[in-house]
């Protein structure tokens, strides 16, 4: 528990843990917060003109292109964001950080197919490769979560990879094997705690760019499909009016840097409190 | 040797009051705290002291090199040619270093860069000191090579670092220090990292660079044999304070402070044999090797294919006795430390190796496991061979939990008497290894290799990352839990003076081969090969009287064991002369 006690002790780090947190609670208790629905259109959620209106009394956030209120579908775009965030991350995290040990440690024939299957997905466009899978599949959420992981699992596997290779060297792991300990153990035990602070900073900095890229494919049509809102699809729908409407691009956002930073700031507290290296010099 | 010991030299650098402090996040730490010489033109000036005492960030300080930010010289002044080095700019600094002051560091592998070649490397200081075009640098770079004993410079001048051995790579680092006749060299551990035939090489040539330029060193070293072979005055340094200074004669013959009587008594000295303990007898071996080969392939090429092959270790076969100590010595590269890796099986290899009579070629999983409860190794340095982030209690319990022998209360009792049977305090279980200094580390590696009743340890280098105190306290544990529990050690090393005071054999390997072997007394005092004579002369003896007696002219270098994937290897045939004392005949 003196891990708690170190967030506890740390200000920054306690602020992004309660950022983080009320994103989530947001999500989940969106239908009790919201203060509308996030797909009714509003009679006096455009102008005359039929232009969005600018954050007002009955519109926090203001409206969208077609007059439904942008802080109910913010509301709701969380859930689809985090549950993107959450998932995609931790299957590339989970999957990269496998293939990234197994490759390293073992050497030899399984290296050899693992890290060619790791390049060849790498080499192979992103999008194309989201965009057939969705295609041949249909556009659900499952699969945008699917086709993330799977595009952000190569490069989690590649930097594991080029860790355990030379932890796998250090004299340590040498020494574990003169006292009997095996495989598992080493893998485990004592290599997998050396990969934690780049396995954390890999977690947070991919919530953002996973967000972002569920916006993306769901620009394309292959992600989340609208109505259905999330952060990344109300972003692109309003960004061609980003001159006459900037609310509609600023919020959803902001909302993405400042969950990407509170998870940081965690992030960042996390990796030093895990490294008993670091104890009492701080 | 130095031109004048005498009383009066000609005073070049004066050295007052230095202090020099670190940012540290509880505040600044005083490093160096108030150290003051005078350096007269040709003298040698050692600078000696245990790991933290201090010296190496005087000898930075004084070339304006201290880590930034962080360091800082709070208070002092060095006074140079009328100038503070201390008061001087950057732009300024970088005039005098490598000019009027050079400096050479340890580890001469990490010390060049890797992409430039010598000669680039070795003209950049003469064209930016001394105004010189391409080709008078260049046939001034070729002179200064020679003059460090370079065979075929010119030729050297278009080699990259990583085709020079290291004792060439020392040499060019002292002939690229020596480049712009600098008045004053700082030479940091210059020799530690290098064998001991290389090492004595490297001092005399420092010496003979030294009468001939009349230049001042400033000699860097935590080793008194080095200090004895080279200082015309001492310095011992201690936490940053200065214990004792004085002519080195005095300083050896009648030290003042209790330290430098400490640390005299903690050097272990080399008496050709005659410190070694008698032999034991000989039952049965617990551990016996026959025929032990271990050959790594180089591969490379477009195809992968084996271009090169290392033969690291070549037919050699042993006996060691329960409660025996057979020491294995060689220079690096010998092949020494392969054997022990491949007797624990981290490396493959050919041959046999039986412990108590069970032949443990090609065993594993279970078996395997079974053979590492009997045999537990000990590394060189003890802070790469504990992992970080376990705690040392964790860390020391490891081994009774793979092997399944302890848990719950059980386990932590366990630990507890580990903890106490190597001398640390069982509260500090919960702490983690790099709370520890190097010595302590030492013991919580030798506790953890305790805890499965071995009867065999492998001590690979163990004491030779560690202080000349400490290293005397850790032998004296091996030594009575040899007594205590009639452990057998197979004991690497490459420090004869260590060998000699705790092995009752010895086998000195050259080449992936034993040349010779035999009770410590026999090999030691009546060496009968040529390279365990040579390795031999070039210990360096803690005496200043005795001060080149040891020194006769070596040449040469340990050849590589790189050879072609088709050569087929010699083997050495051996002589009995009686009592166990072999030696390889010609």
């Amino acid at each position: 528990m003196s891990v708690w006690r170190g967030l506890v002790r740390r200000p920054v780090a306690m602020v992004g843990l309660v950022v983080a947190f009320a994103f989530v609670v947001v999500a989940i208790a969106a239908p009790l917060i919201a203060p509308y629905s996030p797909q009714e259109q509003f009679f006096d959620g455009l102008t005359l003109e039929g232009a969005p209106l600018p954050p007002n009394e009955r519109f926090l956030l203001g409206t969208d292109l077609l007059g439904r209120d942008l802080l109910s579908r913010m509301i709701y775009g969380a859930r689809t964001s985090l549950i993107v965030g959450l998932f995609a991350n931790g299957i590339a995290l989970l999957a990269g950080t496998l293939i990234g040990l197994t490759a390293g440690f073992l050497r030899g024939f399984v290296r050899s197919i693992l890290m060619r299957a790791t390049d060849l997905m790498m080499a192979f466009p992103a999008l194309i490769l989201a965009i057939t899978i969705a295609a041949l599949v249909g556009p659900r959420l499952e699969i945008v979560i699917y086709v993330i992981a799977l595009v952000n699992t190569g490069p989690v596997a590649r930097v594991v990879y080029a860790e355990t290779t030379s932890l796998a060297e250090r004299e340590f792991i040498a020494a574990e094997r003169a006292i009997g300990a095996g495989t598992a153990r080493i893998l485990f035990r004592h290599i997998l705690p050396h990969l934690l602070p780049i396995l954390i900073v890999w977690g947070t900095l991919g919530i953002s760019t996973t967000v972002l890229f569920e916006a993306i494919l769901s620009y394309l049509g292959v992600g989340v499909r609208p109505p259905e809102p999330s952060w990344g699809n109300i972003v692109f729908d309003g960004q061609s009016y980003f001159q006459t409407a900037p609310w509609l691009v600023f919020f959803p956002g902001f909302a993405v840097a400042l969950l990407a930073l509170s998870v940081n700031l965690v992030g960042d507290a996390l990796r030093d409190l895990l490294d008993p290296t670091l104890r009492g010099r701080h | 040797m130095a031109v004048s010991a005498s009383a009066h030299p000609t005073p070049l650098l004066k050295l007052d009051g230095l202090r020099v402090a670190f940012a540290t996040p509880t505040g600044p730490a005083t490093i160096v705290d108030g150290l003051s010489f005078i350096l007269g033109a040709g003298e040698t000036l050692c600078i000696a002291g245990e790991s933290g005492s201090g010296k190496s960030v005087t000898a930075l300080s004084l070339m304006g090199l201290l880590p930034k930010p962080g360091g800082r010289v709070t208070a002092g002044s060095a006074m140079f040619l009328g100038r503070d080095l201390f008061k001087l700019g950057e732009r300024e600094m970088q005039e005098i270093r490598g000019d009027d002051i050079a400096m050479i560091f340890q580890e001469p592998m990490t010390s060049l860069n890797p992409v430039l070649s010598i000669g680039t490397q070795m003209t950049e200081g003469l064209r930016r000191h001394k105004g010189l075009g391409e080709r008078e640098a260049e046939t001034r770079a070729i002179a200064v090579l020679d003059s460090v004993r370079i065979p075929e410079a010119r030729r050297r001048m278009k080699q990259f670092p990583h085709e020079l051995s290291g004792g060439m790579r020392q040499r060019v680092m002292i002939a690229m220090a020596m480049s712009c006749d600098p008045k004053v060299l700082i030479a940091d551990e210059p020799t530690t990292a290098l064998d001991v035939t290389i090492q004595a090489q490297i001092l005399e040539l420092m010496s003979d660079l030294q009468k001939q330029t009349g230049m001042a060193i400033i000699l860097i070293t935590h080793d008194m044999g080095v200090v004895a072979e080279m200082a015309d005055r001492v310095i011992v340094m201690r936490h940053g304070k200065v214990v004792e200074q004085g002519a080195v004669k005095s300083l050896f013959t009648a030290p003042q402070a209790d330290y430098t009587r400490a640390l005299l008594a903690a050097v272990p000295k080399f008496a050709n044999g005659k410190n070694a303990p008698g032999e034991t007898p000989r039952p049965e071996p617990i551990l016996s090797v026959r025929d032990l080969i271990v050959r790594f392939d180089v591969k490379g090429g477009f195809f992968h294919r084996t271009k090169q092959r290392v033969h690291a270790v070549e037919k050699i076969s042993f006996d060691l006795a329960p409660g025996e100590t057979l020491a294995l010595v060689g220079e690096s590269g010998c092949g020494k430390s392969t054997t022990a890796r491949a007797i624990m099986h981290l490396s493959p290899f050919a041959g046999s190796v039986k412990v108590a009579g069970k032949e443990t070629a090609g065993l594993t999983g279970e078996a395997l496991r079974a053979l590492r409860r009997d045999v537990q190794m000990i590394f060189q340095d003890p802070h790469a061979s504990l992992d970080p982030r376990m705690s040392v209690g964790d860390l020391v319990g490891e081994p009774l939990v793979i092997h399944g022998l302890a848990n719950g209360k059980e386990l932590a009792d366990r630990v507890a008497d580990l903890f106490e049977r190597v001398g640390l305090k069982p509260d500090h279980m919960t702490r983690f290894p790099h709370e520890f200094s190097g010595g302590q580390r030492q013991r919580i590696c030798i506790a953890r290799a305790l805890g499965l009743n071995p009867r065999i340890i492998i001590a690979d280098e163990c004491v030779s990352a560690l202080d000349v105190s400490i290293q005397a306290q850790i032998l004296a544990l091996l030594k009575k839990l040899r007594a205590e529990l009639g452990l057998s050690y197979l004991f690497i090393s490459h420090d004869m003076a260590v060998v000699e005071q705790i092995s009752h054999r010895v086998a000195v390997m050259y080449l992936g081969q034993i040349v010779e072997t035999g009770p410590t007394k026999e090999v030691l005092g009546n060496p009968q090969h040529p390279y365990t004579q040579k390795l031999l002369a070039a210990v360096p003896i803690p005496d200043p009287a005795r001060r080149g007696l040891a020194r006769r002219r070596l040449e040469g270098e340990v050849p590589s064991p790189f050879r072609p994937a088709n050569y087929v290897p010699q083997y050495l045939n051996y002589r009995d002369l009686g009592g166990g004392h072999l030696v390889a005949t010609q």
